[in-house]
């Protein structure tokens, strides 16, 4: 069983890049890999094996765990130290790159964690684009991010997108590495 | 009994203490006994001479005479801003007896410092205001050829830019814009924004004189108020306001209090950046209502929507032609984002820049035929303006930081814009020709200019 679930998670991986690699051009097509064939995963010799205990369950949980400290913090302490990352982007470009996808992949899985939340996803640009221009661009990444979710199964009415264009700079400061950080998608939780 | 009155006398001074809140651009009613139809000219085709010394205070109260130096000095302001006199330097004046009243002018030491024309005036502390009476003299001639008086505000520079402009005007045949006025963004109240734990500035719709003085807040939104458009009557502001929490459409009518609210509802997504239209009925904005940015016109009551492009790329910030039929706007459909102008019914598109990186196109009035906007050069952006004439673009700044967001004065003869040439984002005039850099601004940051009409 331990094989058979190990071969499964390399033809997930398989099919999770070559995935990432069809989406590199048009990233809201992406999808993610197909969930492995239970059925022709190869039964292992021997004896039959005791039934498997139930103990880890492979749906997510329809309600949050009730004691963990993401579900009992207010919104401001969840958004303050988001558990939903942000993604980057390259200068006038509103691409998802694969460590874009990556953390959109994770994102997803908290958001299906966690049926209940509503996020806003904001679009942000440095101040490199004009003012005016950068608010469609930050329209532009903020919609990638959130056809992205969509495509992994979020339900679109649970995400709002809103661009701030180069209003908001998360670094005020006039260098790449600030740069960086401000062309963004941010996801802020409105309600859990 | 006694209550009444003093409501009344309290109303009055209520009313005296704010000039021109109530009724903009009314100058003090001018009074002139004689159009002379003179024309001061300079020597040899050359810009006539000008000395503007102070005003002569008529009473010896210290308003009177602060109200005397200040109209002088503004309109000297005034005047250079137009560059179409030049001036004796003030700080030769002192060596010239001053006039104590029309009578005793000392016409041949101003000609022995060259001067065509001498602008005399006299401020006299009156009930209501000022009374203040002011001639262009011939020096040559010692003629008054623009006898003119003033009644009626007690507003110093306000006096002096009507004097400015009515000078203009009778002298030049220029409209001036002394009494015209900027309107810009801006985040120096230093507010932060609710909802978020981001520390965000609000930024807020501020308005000044064309010089700088009387910087104002228009909005108290709380929120991010941007990208201000004055009406071409001057009594209302459009701009896109972040209230509802996408950005929308709204309208400011400025001297009624009153906020108008254009694009509303859940399925109106984005909207952007509207420009009015030169009659001031319509909007042009952009909007992602059908799924990404596009361009459209709107009644500014909200009704009669019209979407003039229909392309899967972004179509944002549009302009109008002085004459309606036209709009221009910025698009990335060639892959990055160029100035396009198309016809305000969709109809016959076509590119205008090849250039790097294109946005903001202002159109200029008449009679320039151009398009002003911000061009990517290196790493920021400089102004550049486009002839439509003759196609040829030329740069107005070159570097000083990053400059943005051009607009036109009325007149078309100056440009207001951003640059980050002296620290932060700030608003900047200039001349039509790059020269005369003027910084308006100096509190926070300051971007996304318009001149009214």
């Amino acid at each position: 069983m331990k094989a058979a679930r190990s071969i499964a998670t390399l033809v997930a991986s398989a099919a999770l890049v070559t995935a990432v690699a069809c989406g590199k051009k048009t990233p809201p097509v992406a999808r993610p890999a197909p969930p492995p064939p239970t059925t022709t995963a190869p039964t292992p010799p021997g004896p039959p094996a005791p039934p498997e205990p139930a103990r880890e369950p492979v749906s997510v949980p329809a309600e949050p765990v009730r004691d963990d400290a993401i579900s009992s913090a207010s919104l401001d302490d969840l958004n303050k130290n988001s558990p939903l990352k942000p993604v980057y982007f390259e200068l006038d470009s509103s691409e998802l790159s694969a460590a874009n996808q990556k953390a959109l992949d994770d994102n997803a899985a908290l958001l299906k964690r966690y049926p209940s939340w509503a996020v806003t996803v904001e679009g942000h640009c440095d101040e490199r684009g004009t003012a005016e221009y950068n608010l469609a661009l930050g329209e532009r990444r903020a919609i990638a991010a959130r056809a992205y979710l969509v495509s992994l199964g979020i339900a679109a009415d649970r995400l709002r997108t809103v661009s701030y264009g180069k209003e908001f700079p998360f670094d005020p400061g006039h260098d790449e590495t600030a740069f960086a950080k401000n062309r963004r998608a941010h996801f802020v939780i409105t309600s859990k | 009994m006694t209550k009444s009155i003093i409501t009344a006398l309290l109303a009055i001074a209520l009313l005296a203490a704010w000039p021109h809140a109530q009724q903009p651009a009314q100058p003090p009613a001018p009074q002139q006994p004689s159009e002379l139809g003179l024309t001061i000219s300079g020597e040899g085709g050359v810009a006539p001479r000008l000395a503007v010394p102070d005003f002569i205070a008529l009473s010896t109260d210290a308003e009177t005479i602060a109200t005397a130096k200040t109209i002088s000095q503004v309109l000297w302001d005034d005047l250079n801003f137009e560059r179409e006199f030049s001036f004796i330097p003030r700080d030769v004046y002192g060596s010239i007896p001053k006039a104590t009243s029309f009578g005793d002018i000392p016409f041949d030491r101003w000609r022995e410092l060259n001067a065509d024309g001498l602008i005399i005036g006299t401020v006299q502390k009156v009930s209501a205001g000022f009374h203040v009476e002011m001639k262009l003299y011939n020096v040559r001639t010692r003629q008054a050829v623009y006898p003119r008086v003033y009644d009626g505000s007690s507003n110093a520079r306000f006096i002096a830019h009507t004097i400015s402009d009515e000078i203009h005007k009778s002298q030049r045949a220029l409209n001036g814009v002394a009494r015209t006025r900027l309107t810009f963004d801006s985040d120096r109240d230093g507010e932060r924004m609710k909802g978020t734990v981001q520390n965000r500035s609000i930024k807020e719709i501020y308005i000044s004189d064309y010089d700088g003085e009387n910087q104002r807040r228009v909005t108290v939104g709380q929120t991010l108020n941007i990208a201000p458009r004055w009406s071409p009557d001057g009594r209302s502001i459009a701009y896109t306001s972040y209230r509802r929490g996408g950005a929308n459409l709204f309208i400011s009518n400025i001297f009624q209090g009153t906020l108008d609210e254009v694009t509303k509802g859940d399925k109106v997504g984005e909207n952007w950046l509207p420009a009015w239209s030169p009659d001031g009925t319509k909007l042009a904005f952009s909007s992602t209502r059908d799924g990404n940015p596009e361009i459209y016109v709107v009644n500014r009551d909200g009704s009669g929507l019209r979407r003039i492009t229909n392309n899967p790329s972004i179509d944002i910030t549009p302009t109008w032609s002085p004459s309606g039929t036209q709009i221009a706007f910025t698009s990335d459909r060639s892959g990055s984002p160029q100035i396009y102008v198309v016809g305000a019914d969709g109809l016959n598109l076509s590119k205008k820049t090849s250039e790097s990186y294109c946005d903001r196109p202002t159109w200029s009035p008449a009679p320039f035929n151009e398009i002003a906007f911000s061009s990517r050069s290196g790493p920021g952006f400089d102004i550049r303006v486009l002839d439509l004439s003759t196609g040829v673009t030329k740069a107005l700044t070159f570097g000083e930081g990053t400059n943005e967001s051009p607009a036109f004065s009325p007149n078309g003869r100056h440009i207001v814009f951003t640059s980050t040439r002296s620290g932060k984002a700030q608003v900047f005039t200039m001349a039509r020709d790059g020269k005369n850099v003027r910084q308006i601004t100096k509190a926070g940051n300051n971007e996304k200019p318009d001149w009214s009409k």
